[in-house]
């Protein structure tokens, strides 16, 4: 019974980073038809900028502990919105149009570049930020389950951030707009929708999301180059099993995959990886569009 | 009273509330040369897509030479002796007009490609030829495909069609994409090549005069329905058939008389 | 039989003289150059299934699964089934990777475009999870394997390594010669006609799916085979041979030479081999943004490669 309870509030946990990760990932391709290797970079400088200022804030008397929580999703944003716009306006606008496995190629050459650009910026050696971690204290669940309450925050986070992103896509007039694009762009343009503007701001707040998971994470772990590489094949396989394109898609995906990988490591860990990629393959043999995502239109 | 080498019973499909197919029951004897008209939308597409095994029905049945081929993959189909051509000409844009022959050669031959065995052999070279002779594109031999003009196009797809030597013909709108007064140059160019191997056809069209010169039958489309089938001259003389798809302009007498 | 007919076209003559005059340089280089042009070669034959697979119209971003499978078959055969001899050991890792390509290639030829780049590098990432916890197989350390036998023998020191060489121009002579016939023949061909109409291959009565699955099972073949080389040469296998970076160097060499010509692979390999050993040494916290940069600039402004800079005469033709 304990060991169901873990594996469900593990599974909570893990599948709340996944959502948080992908989201972002997910998001960018459904409009821009772009898969963003690079994804993985805003999630490594995201962690790396959040693990900095935080080490600075609590090394010397910069005020009240818990502000340090206000500086992870401020990082992210900053951050994110900087190295998406000008990853965007820089390079991407130029490519728009273009096959989809070559912006894969493009967006991992940036990934190259990046993941040295954060060596040269940040060094070599981890970075370690768990002052925000240890604040929130531990909870209880029975005689022998601890959770930190970082970690159960962000459950709480991955629903909020999911709830923003459902009433920003169907509630407001932007979102619908959005909508429209990642239906179809062609049509879009056609229409009159400022697809420029659209892509920009996507692939920022694509950016910051990503950035995002990285400032929330960062307090968990330690801090060193590579942390980028290991999300990418993990967040393709949630938004993968998800539906490309999909808000609704990443968090199904990420329940999925989430709950699957607790399953694993609390009964058989060393099949953890297997168990991952092997729900991936199952989802995409029985429905290869993922759980929500849409069917393509006929070619002949 | 010939054999029926194409057959649909009930043939039906339908995308979520849409009814592209409705009850679809044709029955093409060999030999026949038979025109599919109905406007944009009306599902003659869907209906060749359907026979040929890349769209499967939603219900129904398909028969070609008198078994069933529900379910079986487009390259199994065209295995059996049913070929098509496509709305848009589907070719090898990197390759050569040559290599598109000789691919579909290879195809043809009903062997699994070599590994080591070239492509590129006299045989395959002289039969190319042949068929490139045939269809009048010889100057564009050693072409890449894309550089090619759309009628050439056309052609070349609908002679890679015809190499395996079919039993049977589907042409989605051969003259669509090709200027007026090569409409009938290409079609005389095509049917009597079909005419020399004995190949049953049926093909989509909406010029009416060019339907009207070459059928000795026509099926008529509208919204996923048959709204008419027999004889030229009665089809284009029907009501419906002149509400929803040609029009009340046409002279009938005059298209007609070209072929009857 | 003559000559003219031996040989399917000029280039090959050119391949095997090209072949016999690295051959020849095995005992006149100095032993450090022909350590270096081994392992360039062998890359060279990974990189070989990259190009395999492009010209099918498919990007393997997880090409290092059958590099690396290559390398830990030598390695493991060496160290464990006590097998010594050269070629019996890389027979063993080919065969290894072509099994494994045959156990994954149906699922994997199922899919196109972003699935099959992603799912290929997810792939490898699996096998080097697994190597990396792993401790039966040295972990993140891997192990060494032992020197060769050649038929008997055992060279040492320098002979060994210009017997390695030796060994691994004629693995690259052959494999470029069959490869040559390769792109020429009905298979190679129809490969092509996949990449450029899926549907119409399929229409004309094969199978597009079968077709990639042969050329996928072909490029693990090749890539095995350059593991196995690499692992003999370097007397080392560690699990950074499955690494997602080391799948991308493959990609990255494959886009700098082309898929046009049998040698674009090869002298890219070279090339990126000689200025990888520069970097490495002068600069080796930039090594993987110059990459990228190149990379960058590659797509940008030579789509096709260096080769499109020699061959700007014909129009897209595959020798």
């Amino acid at each position: 019974m304990t060991t169901l309870l873990a594996i469900l509030i593990d599974g909570a946990i893990y599948a709340s980073w996944l959502f948080l990760v992908a989201a972002g990932m997910t998001i960018i391709y459904g409009v821009m038809r772009v898969l963003n290797m690079a994804h993985g970079s805003f999630y490594a400088i995201g962690a790396y900028s959040a693990a900095s200022l935080v080490s600075w804030y609590f090394s010397g008397e910069h005020g009240g502990p818990y502000w340090s929580l206000l500086i992870l999703p401020a990082c992210a944003i900053v951050a994110g919105a900087i190295i998406g716009l000008a990853i965007e306006q820089g390079l991407l606008r130029f490519l728009r149009g273009s096959d989809e496995i070559l912006m894969v190629i493009v967006t991992y050459a940036l990934l190259l570049i990046l993941e040295d650009a954060t060596k040269l910026i940040w060094g070599v050696n981890p970075y370690f930020a768990y002052q925000p971690y240890k604040l929130l204290g531990q909870t209880a669940f029975g005689a022998h389950l601890r959770f930190a309450n970082y970690d159960l925050m962000l459950i709480g986070v991955a629903i909020v951030i999911g709830l923003l992103a459902w009433a920003a896509l169907n509630r407001t007039n932007k979102g619908r707009l959005l909508r429209a694009v990642i239906h179809d762009r062609e049509i879009a343009i056609a229409m009159g929708v400022n697809v420029n503007a659209m892509f920009a701001a996507t692939f920022a707040i694509g950016a910051i999301l990503g950035a995002l998971a990285g400032a929330l994470t960062a307090p968990a772990i330690s801090v060193s180059p590579g942390i980028g590489v290991e999300v990418i094949v993990l967040a393709f396989a949630v938004i993968v099993v998800g539906g490309l394109g999909s808000i609704g898609g990443a968090a199904a995906g990420a329940v999925l995959v989430g709950l699957s990988r607790s399953f694993a490591v609390h009964i058989a860990p060393e099949i953890e990886l297997f168990v991952i990629y092997g729900v991936m393959f199952l989802v995409l043999a029985i429905r290869p569009q993922g759980l929500f995502g849409q069917t393509l239109a006929r070619r002949i | 009273m010939s054999a029926i080498i194409l057959e649909t019973r009930s043939l039906t499909r339908t995308f979520g509330a849409v009814v592209a197919a409705r009850e679809l029951n044709v029955r093409i004897a060999q030999g026949e040369i038979v025109g599919v008209i109905g406007s944009n939308g009306a599902g003659k597409t869907t209906f060749i897509n359907m026979v040929t095994g890349y769209l499967p029905p939603s219900s129904g049945d398909i028969l070609f030479d008198g078994n069933s081929v529900l379910g079986r993959k487009p390259r199994d189909i065209t295995r059996m002796g049913m070929a098509r051509s496509f709305q848009v000409a589907q070719l090898f844009p990197k390759l050569t007009v040559m290599e598109n022959a000789m691919v579909s050669l290879v195809a043809a031959e009903g062997t699994q490609p070599s590994f080591l065995r070239p492509l590129d052999t006299p045989q395959r070279r002289e039969r190319a030829n042949a068929i490139f002779e045939e269809f009048g594109v010889s100057r564009y031999r050693d072409a890449f495909v894309s550089t090619v003009p759309q009628g050439t196009r056309k052609l070349v797809d609908i002679a890679m069609a015809l190499v395996s030597r079919p039993r049977m013909l589907l042409l989605d709108e051969p003259t669509s994409g090709v200027s007026s007064e090569e409409k009938f140059a290409l079609m005389d160019t095509v049917m009597s090549v079909v005419r020399q191997y004995g190949v049953t056809v049926l093909f989509v069209e909406h010029d009416m005069e060019i339907v009207a010169r070459y059928v000795t039958r026509i099926i008529a489309f509208y919204s996923g329905e048959i709204i008419a089938d027999g004889p030229p001259r009665s089809v284009l003389g029907d009501a419906r058939v002149q509400e929803f798809v040609i029009g009340r302009d046409l002279n009938v007498d005059s298209a007609v008389g070209e072929s009857a | 039989m003559s000559l003219r007919k031996f040989f399917a076209s000029p280039t090959e003559p050119a391949l095997l003289l090209a072949a016999a005059v690295f051959a020849a340089g095995a005992w006149v280089m100095p032993a450090w150059l022909a350590f270096l042009l081994t392992l360039a070669l062998a890359k060279a034959l990974v990189v070989l299934g990259v190009v395999i697979q492009m010209r099918a119209g498919l990007v393997s971003f997880g090409q290092a699964l059958f590099y690396c499978i290559g390398g830990y078959g030598v390695g493991l055969a060496s160290q464990y089934l006590g097998v010594g001899d050269a070629f019996a050991l890389l027979a063993l890792g080919t065969v290894a990777a072509t099994l494994m390509a045959l156990a994954c290639g149906w699922l994997l030829t199922r899919y196109r475009e972003i699935f099959y780049a992603m799912l290929t590098l997810a792939l490898s990432m699996i096998l080097y999870g697994v190597l990396v916890k792993s401790s039966a197989l040295g972990s993140t350390d891997g192990f060494n394997v032992s020197p060769p036998s050649f038929l008997g023998w055992v060279p040492e020191g320098d002979a060994r390594k210009r017997t390695l060489y030796l060994l691994t121009v004629f693995a690259a002579g052959a494999v470029a010669l069959g490869f040559h016939r390769f792109m020429v023949s009905s298979l190679g061909r129809v490969t092509e006609a996949v990449r450029e109409n899926e549907i119409r291959v399929e229409y004309l009565g094969l199978s597009p799916q079968r077709m990639l699955f042969a050329n996928y099972v072909l490029a693990a073949c090749v890539s095995g085979l350059g593991g196995g080389l690499t692992a003999l040469a370097s007397g080392h296998i560690d699990p950074d041979m499955a690494i997602w970076t080391t799948s991308g160097e493959f990609v990255f060499i494959a886009i700098l030479g082309g898929t046009g010509h049998v040698v674009a692979p090869f002298i890219g390999a070279i090339v990126f081999s000689v200025l990888r050993t520069f970097a490495i040494q002068e600069a080796p916290n930039t090594w993987q943004m110059t990459l990228g940069i190149t990379l960058l600039a590659l797509i940008l402004f030579l789509p096709k490669g260096l080769w499109s800079l020699v061959d700007r005469s014909k129009p897209e033709v595959s020798a």
